[in-house]
């Protein structure tokens, strides 16, 4: 096990916020793991315990078989860190934070470049230009390159494609799944759970507490209820309808669908949904199933 | 030392790359020497005198022209009557009012003791000081002036008690030779202390800090990595400050030895460099450490004995004067520049800036160590 989390308690002294409340997780070597949850759910004081940059009240990490108290320099060597802020330096060139970082960690661009080629070509026309000018994709690319330039044995990601655009975002995991094959064990956080079914193994976490952990399929396959996706033209007026309804169990807006889960869901309770519905007068109605997503789970882990 | 050798070019490339910072760290120091100096002289010219001679006379005429001939008065009214003196102190277009009484000359003529009054306008408590104290000192000339004259008729009179001033270091009492100096020593504690707590918590607010922490280098390399630089920095600022505007624009030569003050200077940088790390370890951003150094600069500035004299303030200031590292480098610069003082003169003021720069660096990098 690479990654081995015995529950951590993490409650901060100055604003008393209760940050993560006996956390236990394991993640294995060479393992896409994700940590999925809002802002505000621990992901960052995880990511910080991991880094050595935090120590937990309680419980016990390691990384690499290393605890992060005790043996945090020799931890700092093997791993890479790539926090949610860009944090790299403005004022300095590409090449010279690329550079720099190299520097720290005893090594050069040279002997790694094997490794952030893929990523580092797509930058390297701007070598020159200062970082902190950068779109937000390159300075994106530049933290990875500059993350993965002493080539760690595990890479942690914190919120690596929040605010970054669509395309940057599926390029970025394309390049995850690649140092994946490199046998990188990667830690990477999100708040979007469409990117959840990228990784290996997911934890849902919210409020300091792991919902659930297991793949994203696994979780999809946990989901206890069948789901039905309705939508009609007036969607609002439909979700108050719904929502009123003494039959449903729950209801929340999906962009286009609205996803409704049944207190008792067999064939006769979707049809009387039907003759409702359309006594209500909603127009281009429709109802279908549908298979959860990471979202529905959440929603329905969630204690309420 | 590699990594050490790589933080110091990364930190010099930010410095010159930093198109603001550069003219406060070059440009400014410079400039405010140039100018500091000239504005802050204490020698006090054009105050402005009404007089009222309550009769004219062939000798308050006299005296009223020694007045002006010296340089230091602007006669703003002579007349007779107090209305019009009082009128203009009230103004506040006069600071001092001669009034010389009706009997000025005859009492004189018949060397009878004459008593002249002399009003003076405090709001301005330096100004109204030093004119007094000149209006005096002509006063006293000119009643020695006429007491040889009598003297030279009647031989019979007393002899006279007659202090002559020597100013010892300074005969001339040149005002630059010692705020040159002293003005110099504010302007290189101010670069250390600011850019050394700015640049660090910069680091904490743009988040690099993170970067460095999570990476293999040590605590004592990053701190050194920060440090050297504006050591040198202050070291270079002092070199031009006192070569080229002190000696070459004020002529103020020292008179001890160079290398006594380069000697001085590396162990007060420390020490002013050390509170701008101590500084930078209790705040979170760049807005809440300049607020903290300004604090403490203003303190030390005031309480440092360039614009008081540390021995005419009350106990309490001189106990925090004892604390203040500026007060000992203005006393150093001093007394080499002006009074030729060597190592041994300056072995206790050498013994207690070296303690200020171990306890002050000890205790930033315990709450830096402490932090992480």
């Amino acid at each position: 096990m690479d990654i081995i989390l015995q529950n951590i308690c993490k409650t901060y002294t100055k604003s008393g916020v209760e940050a993560l409340k006996d956390i236990s997780f394991e993640v294995p070597k060479g393992e896409l793991f994700g940590l999925i949850g809002p802002d505000g759910a621990g992901k960052t004081s995880i990511f910080r315990i991991l880094t050595t940059l935090l120590y937990p009240n309680s419980g016990k990490a390691t990384v690499l078989g290393l605890d992060t108290q005790t043996h945090f320099k020799t931890i700092r060597e093997k791993i890479g860190y790539m926090p949610g802020r860009f944090s790299l330096y403005q004022d300095l060139t590409v090449e010279e934070n690329l550079n720099f970082f190299a520097r720290l960690f005893n090594t050069t661009i040279a002997q790694n470049y094997e490794l952030i080629k893929d990523i580092y070509i797509q930058i390297e026309p701007f070598k020159n230009r200062p970082a902190g000018k950068l779109s937000g994709g390159m300075k994106q690319k530049l933290a990875l390159s500059c993350a993965l330039i002493h080539r760690p044995e595990i890479l942690f990601l914190d919120e690596p494609t929040t605010g970054v655009d669509a395309v940057s975002r599926k390029e970025f995991w394309h390049m995850l799944k690649r140092l994946k094959n490199e046998g990188i064990t990667i830690m990477v956080s999100t708040p979007y759970m469409d990117e959840a079914t990228l990784c290996e193994r997911i934890a849902l976490i919210q409020n300091g507490q792991i919902l659930s952990i297991d793949s994203p399929e696994g979780i999809q396959r946990q989901y206890p209820f069948r789901l039905f996706a309705v939508k009609s033209s007036n969607m609002s007026g439909l979700l108050r309808f719904l929502r009123a309804l003494k039959t449903v169990q729950s209801v929340f807006s999906f962009g286009e669908y609205h996803h409704v889960t049944f207190l008792n869901a067999n064939a006769s309770v979707v049809d009387e949904l039907k003759i409702d519905i359309k006594r209500a007068g909603f127009d281009q109605f429709e109802i279908k199933e549908t298979t959860p997503g990471i979202e529905d789970c959440f929603i329905q882990l969630m204690p309420s | 030392m590699q990594i050490l050798k790589y933080l110091l070019i990364k930190e010099f490339k930010q410095i010159f790359r930093n198109k603001s910072i550069l003219p406060v760290i070059f440009v400014s120091p410079m400039m405010q020497l140039l100018i500091l100096p000239l504005a802050a002289d204490y020698e006090i010219k054009n105050i402005n005198l009404a007089i009222i001679a309550e009769q004219s006379s062939t000798e308050s005429r006299r005296l009223v022209e020694k007045i002006q001939s010296s340089g230091y008065f602007k006669v703003v009214s002579n007349q007779h009557s107090i209305d019009v003196a009082q009128k203009l102190m009230e103004d506040d277009k006069a600071d001092l009012i001669l009034i010389l009484p009706y009997d000025f000359e005859t009492e004189l003529t018949q060397q009878k003791a004459v008593s002249v009054s002399v009003l003076v306008n405090a709001i301005n408590g330096v100004k109204a000081g030093v004119g007094n104290i000149y209006l005096n000192r002509i006063l006293m000339d000119y009643s020695t002036t006429l007491r040889e004259l009598n003297l030279a008729t009647t031989p019979s009179l007393q002899s006279n008690i007659e202090v002559r001033d020597s100013y010892w270091y300074n005969p001339f009492l040149v005002y630059s030779h010692f705020m040159v100096p002293g003005i110099l020593v504010l302007l290189v504690t101010m670069i250390g202390a600011y850019l050394t707590a700015l640049n660090i918590v910069k680091e904490k607010e743009l988040g690099t800090i993170e970067q460095i922490n999570v990476s293999p280098i040590k605590k004592y390399q990053f701190i050194l990595g920060k440090l050297i630089p504006f050591w040198l920095i202050g070291q270079f600022v002092f070199t031009v400050g006192l070569f080229v505007v002190a000696e070459g624009v004020y002529g103020v030569i020292p008179l001890g030895n160079v290398g006594l003050l380069y000697f001085f200077l590396s162990i007060y940088l420390l020490a002013v460099l050390g509170l701008g790390l101590l500084i930078s370890t209790y705040t979170q951003t760049q807005q809440q450490a300049m607020s903290l150094a300004f604090f403490f600069l203003m303190i030390f500035i005031l309480l440092g004995g360039l614009f008081t004299a540390i021995e005419s303030m009350p106990t309490w200031a001189r106990t925090i004067a004892q604390f203040n590292p500026i007060s000992y480098f203005i006393e150093v610069m001093r007394m080499v520049v002006m009074k030729g003082s060597t190592f041994k003169d300056l072995m206790p003021h050498f013994g207690i800036m070296t303690l200020f720069a171990i306890v002050i660096n000890s205790w930033a990098m315990w709450n830096y160590r402490k932090q992480n």
